[in-house]
């Protein structure tokens, strides 16, 4: 399962990944590339370690073993400094927006920009009104944050995402207790920010249908590995049974509908507590 | 060291000690970039400060007027309730202004802060800047920290100046004290070594609450139960800090 379309570099390399958190292992032995200009899908079943990944690569946490590369250099070996300059360069979209909630929209999208640069009032004015026209929220710009659909306050994070136009967009689950008009929203603005933008994206989601449409490579995680990789198209031809029942949406199968628990009939005729 | 020997009291609570103390050293490292948007700490000033006032000063007058009653019917059995203005500003300077006002700053000012870091950290904002390449304890954190840390001594000023009214309207208003001999004696036992006593312990005060404040907002677990207990903390941990530290300071002084 080749996925190379085209001869891009490589901007995010996560290599031979292990990671455990009290001693339950997340991932073990994970390895994804993501290429310039690309939407990236990373599926899985809930729990298996998709927004740890993204704090991964994001140098929020570090691995136990195994590098994550991000334009080629090591998170591990870098200072907080070289970290945040790192960061200025990457926008980041969370699952329920993470806006602050003391600032009204205009200012949560004007944020960065006044921490980072020096830039007048009145051109910031014009750069915030651009990307929240860009997100379709030029009107909401004076409501706060307490004010806004979940949709909408995710097209808000969107827009403070790309104010400082960054390289790389991260999206942690932007389909997530969407309606369906949002959901359209979101995954159109996906895409337009990816090819309109030149930007490089990660989708971190379990919304297959969703992702199918928008993303060139696609990886499923299961058990702390990429069970499968390749176009989704590819991922939907595998004959994997992992791949399978999640691509399909199957109650039961490699992942268990039961969490691991003692015998059932053991268990209601008291017998384990002996 | 086992994991049992880890475990007791003496060592966690010396490990929290040490936490706190890194904790307020990384702090104090960013309140110098942190004075650089002197807009952002003015704004904690009000939050800490100003909507500190009204309750601070309604306890204040309450305590003076207290302080009055009391003061009153102490001195008389000697004959001496001239002395009244005297007692009161000690009383106010030295021990209640700054004290009271700690435990209502604590209760007020805060819980305010510890819910509200909390809750940023519950909801993913102190995450969200940290990706934005903005450091939180510098954006949120320190100016927080200092607003308080400058609220606390002008709160404990103002508590005893309005201290000072409720004790005179109550010992010369209904007790009949000689209001020249209230003021006069009061200017002529109180010296400015006594002030500083009071602006001294209140900065203190200031200090230790807003710390401990912003600290347990800054490691509150993220969840609603995490948030509420962290609160709960502060207010416990803030009103004991302040005694202590008020036994100490005074011992010091005298």
């Amino acid at each position: 399962m080749k996925i190379d379309r085209s001869a891009d570099g490589v901007v995010i390399d996560v290599r031979d990944v292990h990671y455990a958190v009290g001693g339950r292992p997340i991932f073990a032995g994970l390895n994804i590339q993501v290429r310039r200009g690309r939407i990236t899908a990373v599926m899985g079943p809930s729990g298996t370690g998709k927004t740890t990944l993204l704090r991964l690569i994001t140098g929020q946490i570090r691995p136990d073993r195994g590098q994550v590369l991000v334009w080629g250099r090591d998170l591990a070996t870098l200072d907080r400094a070289e970290l945040f300059a790192l960061r200025k360069r990457m926008g980041m979209l969370f699952q329920n927006g993470a806006l602050l909630t003391d600032l009204e929209v205009f200012e949560n999208v004007a944020f960065p920009v006044r921490e980072h640069t020096d830039l007048e009032d009145e051109l910031i004015r014009k750069l915030v009104l651009i990307k929240l026209h860009a997100v379709g929220l030029r009107g909401a710009a004076y409501l706060m944050p307490s004010e806004l659909s979940g949709g909408m306050a995710r097209r808000v994070a969107l827009a403070r995402a790309i104010v400082m136009d960054p390289e790389i967009l991260i999206y942690d689950e932007p389909f997530v207790g969407l309606d369906p008009i949002s959901l359209g929203v979101i995954q159109r603005l996906i895409k337009q920010m990816n090819d309109g933008l030149g930007l490089t994206s990660i989708v971190v989601s379990h919304d297959v249908r969703e992702l199918a449409s928008i993303a060139h490579d696609s990886y499923l995680l299961s058990g702390g590995k990429v069970a499968a990789s390749g176009t989704p198209e590819q991922l939907r031809e595998s004959k994997l049974e992992v791949v399978q029942q999640f691509m399909s949406g199957l109650a039961d199968g490699p992942v268990p509908f039961h969490y691991p628990a003692p015998d059932y009939e053991a268990q209601l005729l008291g017998r384990d507590k002996s | 060291m086992s994991a049992a020997q880890q475990d007791i009291l003496p060592v966690r609570a010396l490990r929290k000690l040490g936490h706190v103390v890194l904790f307020l050293l990384r702090l104090i490292g960013q309140c110098g970039p942190a004075l650089g948007r002197p807009r952002l700490i003015v704004a904690q000033i009000y939050n800490a400060g100003a909507r500190s006032l009204i309750i601070v000063m309604l306890s204040g007058l309450f305590v003076g007027m207290v302080l009055g009653l009391q003061g009153f019917d102490l001195l008389q059995r000697f004959g001496s309730e001239d002395a009244l203005g005297v007692a009161a500003a000690l009383g106010l300077l030295k021990e209640l202004g700054p004290v009271v006002t700690a435990l209502l700053f604590a209760g007020r000012a805060g819980t305010a802060l510890t819910s509200e870091i909390g809750l940023m950290r519950a909801t993913d904002q102190l995450t969200a800047m940290s990706m934005m390449a903005v450091d939180p304890l510098r954006y949120v954190a320190a100016t927080r920290f200092l607003g308080g840390v400058v609220s606390m001594p002008l709160l404990a000023a103002i508590f005893s100046v309005v201290g000072l009214f409720g004790a005179q309207l109550v010992g010369v208003g209904m007790m009949n004290v000689d209001v020249g001999a209230f003021w006069s004696q009061m200017q002529g036992a109180v010296n400015l070594d006594d002030v500083y006593e009071g602006v001294i312990k209140s900065f203190a005060f200031g200090l230790g609450c807003s710390l401990i404040a912003v600290y347990e907002g800054y490691h509150a677990e993220p969840t609603a139960e995490g948030v509420g207990l962290a609160t709960t903390r502060t207010v416990v941990a803030s009103s004991v800090l302040t005694l202590l530290l008020d036994y100490i300071l005074t011992a010091a002084f005298l």
